[in-house]
């Protein structure tokens, strides 16, 4: 059951999902009077001859990450160690998840210097992250030219009850997520792409499997729901019904969705294939761990090859375990220090 | 008829939907497969080589000896379309706009060289009407797109966009840099279907 979801794409297509997106841009007058919306769409973007940051363009940005890794670095050394093995993308970050929880304090975007370093000196897309809600660090990045912009329950929020507006950017967006609701929250706010919270820098991968089997579970729930009782559901998760109808029509999340948090081992990011997600990012698990050049081409190669348990034993023979991170035991951290629950 | 679709990384499944509607439109029986190791190979009529990140499917295809026997199978004449990274892959010379760093080609089958990242960043990616030759009005969805320039007078260049090649053919090998998948016009996927007939 889980495994066929991904699939579902296949019997749709991806311009009736993006002609929906136009749809649904086109209702917000509808969305406006329940205040989750203040996005109008440009009219002239689907005029235009030659037209940049629409909204097929941003959703498409993603579908290219599918069956990848996109891997968190911190310098141009890194970066070049993730182009080089195989990585579709770099997230580059000031310090790694696992130094953020170390560190404490207040943590921001990166410094543009370095992401512009990075930029510069590889090929591959370049991502980075900004505080929720934090409208002007995404301005910033968006004026550098970053390729995709995660706003990240990681970094301190700067809004404690919104979420950036997303419609109103050229540069894609992606989010997390730890539940259905959540995820089509993000969606109707703009976001191009969603992954799971996890819980960041901790090398355990169990809140990645808890959110993703919440995320597949509610959509299964919904699936089999009757319709009044969908009404019902898109009401209680304070999103559009066509949203949910879109998503039950689908049987799967109608943007790309990613596995994110605690990812360590090649066998974790297949775990997390096989639990449905179309890619995963990892964090601190391959530049904290005493081996980052072969995990990071194992991971790949994992990742790639999920659904062959050889190829993951390949993989996992690429790495030892002494050399994986330490990890923490998400049971011995205070409630204040998880990041998951920041920016519902 | 057996069709594949590279599917070591990206976007696989939109070729896949694109080839059943195109099979749908012409009528044909096409069976659709998803190639991730070399015995997938076996009696492909016509392959597509979807977009992805080209460094990633090069280090995978290496990895998993898919390149040679993939490379022998274009080079027998089985038609491929290959877009936006997938034209990357069968280019005999790959080089980045920004760096002007080469890249090794996996298969480097076809005389053109792709200049990846030609049209810019993902903020400068782009929707725009082209005219292709032999099929028509299309809208081009150009995401991070390269440029595609030909080595050799047997390419034919198929569609221009202010003036820089984004579709071209040689005998039966077809690549495009904007992705034909995303939109619902199958016509480029039926006339690599007509090849392979």
């Amino acid at each position: 059951m889980l495994l066929s979801n991904r699939d579902k794409l296949v019997e749709v297509g991806f311009d009736a999902i993006a002609t929906f997106f136009y749809k649904l841009a086109e209702i917000s007058d509808k969305l406006k009077e329940e205040g989750l919306w203040t996005y109008l769409p440009d009219p002239s973007e689907l005029r235009e001859k030659v037209a940049t940051g629409t909204v097929r363009v941003k959703l498409g940005f993603p579908v290219y990450q599918k069956g990848g890794v996109i891997m968190d670095v911190t310098n141009v050394e890194q970066a070049q160690t993730a182009e080089d093995a195989g990585a579709v993308a770099v997230m580059v970050l000031d310090k790694l998840p696992y130094d953020i929880r170390k560190a404490g304090g207040v943590a921001r975007m990166a410094d543009v210097n370095v992401i512009k370093e990075v930029m510069d000196s590889i090929s591959l897309p370049v991502m980075a992250k900004v505080r929720i809600g934090h409208f002007m660090e995404a301005r910033v990045l968006e004026a550098l030219g970053v390729d995709m912009i995660d706003e990240s329950e990681v970094l301190t929020p700067a809004d404690e009850k919104h979420h950036i507006n997303k419609w109103q950017f050229k540069v894609p967006f992606v989010n997390g997520a730890r539940n259905l609701g959540e995820a089509l929250r993000r969606i109707s706010e703009g976001a191009s792409m969603i992954r799971t919270k996890g819980e960041a820098g901790t090398g355990n991968v169990a809140e990645a499997v808890r959110h993703m089997k919440t995320v597949m579970g509610e959509l299964r729930q919904l699936i089999t729901m009757p319709e009044e009782d969908r009404v019902l559901k898109a009401r209680e998760m304070g999103v559009s019904y066509e949203l949910v109808e879109l998503t039950v029509r689908l049987q799967r999340l109608p943007v790309v969705n990613f596995a994110a948090g605690g990812i360590a081992t090649p066998a974790d990011a297949a775990l997390m294939m096989w639990l449905g997600a179309d890619g995963v990012f990892v964090g601190s698990g391959i530049f904290k761990s005493q081996d980052p050049r072969q995990r990071a081409e194992a991971i790949v190669l994992a990742t790639s090859l999920w659904m062959d348990p050889e190829a993951v034993l390949e993989a996992q023979k690429m790495i030892s375990e002494r050399k994986s991170m330490m990890g923490i035991d998400i049971r011995q951290l205070k409630p204040e220090e998880l990041l998951q629950v920041r920016g519902e | 008829m057996k069709v594949g679709v590279l599917a070591l990384q990206g976007g696989v499944v939109e070729h896949v939907h694109m080839l059943k509607e195109a099979a749908k439109k012409l009528g044909i029986d096409v069976e659709v497969v998803e190639v991730r190791k070399k015995e997938h190979l076996d009696g492909l009529r016509a392959i597509v080589l979807p977009g992805g990140e080209s460094t990633a499917m090069y280090r995978l295809g290496k990895r998993l000896g898919i390149a040679e026997p993939l490379k022998d199978l274009l080079l027998e004449g089985v038609p491929a379309l290959g877009t936006c990274a997938g034209a990357a892959l069968v280019a005999k010379k790959v080089i980045d706009a920004q760096s002007n760093k080469e890249y090794t080609p996996l298969l480097g089958v076809m005389d053109v060289e792709v200049i990846r990242n030609y049209f810019g960043r993902q903020r400068e990616s782009f929707e725009a009407d082209l005219e292709i030759s032999g099929i028509g009005e299309f809208r081009g969805i150009f995401i991070r797109a390269p440029a595609i320039r030909p080595l050799s007078n047997s390419v034919e260049i198929l569609a221009t966009f202010k003036g820089v090649g984004v579709m071209a053919k040689q005998g039966s090998l077809m690549i495009t840099s904007f992705h034909p998948e995303l939109t619902s016009n199958t016509k480029i996927h039926e006339k690599l279907l007509q090849m392979a007939l």
